[in-house]
């Protein structure tokens, strides 16, 4: 399904030959990865395989050194010479992280409504009627006078999601969104994200939520060392695996 | 150890009086200068934490000047010195409004320093992932936070500044510890005088305690 998308739309993320290093490490090793609209992409590794790293080159949290990357026709440049196109990128690319990052000084209203009143100029009006819907949507409209502290892991993350949601993102990048949650909230968070790919959101999903991924995915990436070992459908790389390395990471994480 | 000595309270009262003249020279030089001083510590500790370095290295050289150098040479240098080099005298009260400022400044850009750094990495990623200029970013998300962090720290300069200002009778300003040191000079009396204005710094600073107290409460409260 994704190729024939791919011929027909422009796509939203091009790498090409994407390298990226800490010191002497090779994080990201000439990657390439063509995301087209409404495409939900879940990238599943090891951990310090460069998933994360990945996801956040997208929108320019880690700069990389070599290689093109466009993100809705704007050129992120290596060593993060962009400041421009960057800024364009992050309003258009919205973030969940692990560790959910809300503003612990705000109440949850003024987290959701604080980048579109500062960055899209919003009124605060327009501002909170957006919030309360996003809110409403995500099932946390009752806690919009609360702080973050009072509100659970779960609720923490729905925030999050409706803070990203608020800019109008055209792509949403997720950054290992159940990692840090106790488990009976993850199906909370989980449920939130499955509305947003039946929505048609385009979303790039990092995750050890295999069950989540074969359900939710159009496309599934497996990362080994930096670079792309394998990708598929999912039941294509879940059930019959064509690489070694991705059949030993699958027993392992499967198993139990 | 004079076993005679009796602790006369009449004489103690009584210099109450003399006393409390110094009491606003000592808060208009400690907060006339902290509050200069709070402004040049935001100023070298935002370059502190600048990414280039030729911003960084003049802030990392005013706090080691002026926290290696004791305030007593420091408000000396200012009162006696720079006379010498400015070819006209300088006001003893701006002298110590002076000092206080140059010194506490040096501390409180650590203060502003440590405060910021200590905002975990995750605030600014957040803010800029949103769109949010890095400018912005600081502005509404990291400031806040770190401000409300640096009030312990500020209050703990404010009450080591007010009494560093008791050094300034040196230079001959009126606050507390000078007006102590006269009327001892005509009674005598320096256990019951220098007892009271003891208890006058004390009543300053514990003011400043209850103060900041309820200041962190209520900062704290939304968190």
């Amino acid at each position: 399904m994704s190729e024939t998308i791919n011929n027909a739309t422009p796509p939203i993320v091009r790498m090409q030959k994407l390298n990226k290093h800490f010191g002497n490490l090779h994080v990201l090793n000439n990657i390439d990865l063509t995301i087209v609209p409404g495409e939900v992409v879940v990238i599943i590794g090891a951990s310090g395989s460069g998933k994360s790293t990945l996801i956040r080159c997208i929108n320019g949290l880690e700069e990389f050194q070599s290689g093109s990357l466009i993100v809705d026709n704007n050129e992120l440049l290596p060593y993060g010479k962009s400041t421009k196109a960057l800024q364009t990128i992050r309003t258009e690319v919205g973030m969940v992280f692990q560790q959910f990052n809300l503003f612990p000084h705000l109440s949850v209203i003024d987290n959701v409504t604080l980048a579109p009143m500062k960055v899209r100029g919003l009124s605060r009006e327009d501002a909170v009627s957006n919030a309360n819907r996003l809110l409403d949507r995500v099932g946390i409209a009752d806690q919009a006078g609360k702080y973050p502290s009072q509100l659970s892991g779960g609720q923490q993350q729905r925030v999050a999601l409706a803070r990203a949601l608020a800019m109008e993102p055209r792509l949403m990048l997720f950054d290992e969104p159940t990692s840090a949650l106790d488990p009976e909230m993850i199906g909370e968070v989980l449920d939130a994200m499955r509305e947003l790919a039946k929505e048609g959101m385009t979303m790039v999903i990092v995750t050890h939520e295999m069950g989540f991924a074969r359900e939710v995915a159009d496309r599934v990436i497996f990362i080994h060392k930096g670079e792309i070992t394998e990708q598929g459908r999912p039941e294509q790389l879940f059930d019959s695996p064509q690489h070694e390395r991705t059949q030993s990471f699958l027993a392992r994480v499967l198993k139990h | 150890m004079d076993v005679n000595f009796q602790f006369d309270w009449s004489a103690a009262f009584g210099s109450i009086p003399y006393l409390l003249p110094g009491i606003p020279w000592t808060l208009l030089i400690s907060f006339g200068g902290l509050a200069i001083g709070f402004f040049i510590g935001i100023f070298f500790g935002l370059l502190r934490i600048s990414p280039l370095r030729w911003l960084r290295w003049p802030a990392i050289v005013y706090v080691e000047v002026f926290r290696g150098t004791p305030i007593l040479v420091q408000v000396l240098f200012i009162f006696y010195g720079l006379p010498q080099l400015l070819g006209s005298p300088i006001n003893a009260l701006v002298a110590g409004i002076a000092a206080i400022a140059v010194n506490s400044g040096a501390y409180i850009s650590e203060i502003v320093r440590g405060g910021v750094q200590s905002i975990e990495r995750g605030q600014g990623e957040a803010s800029l992932s949103l769109g949010l200029s890095r400018t912005q970013a600081f502005r509404y998300v990291i400031w806040p936070q770190a401000f409300r962090r640096m009030i312990p720290p500020l209050g703990n300069q404010g009450i080591i500044s007010i009494k560093d200002t008791s050094l300034f009778s040196v230079i001959g300003v009126g606050e507390l510890v000078r007006q102590g040191q006269i009327y001892i000079a005509t009674t005598f009396t320096a256990l019951e005088v220098y007892f009271m204005v003891a208890l006058m710094y004390l009543a300053i600073t514990w003011t400043l305690s209850i103060l900041l107290r309820q200041l962190e409460r209520r900062g704290l409260a939304g968190q």
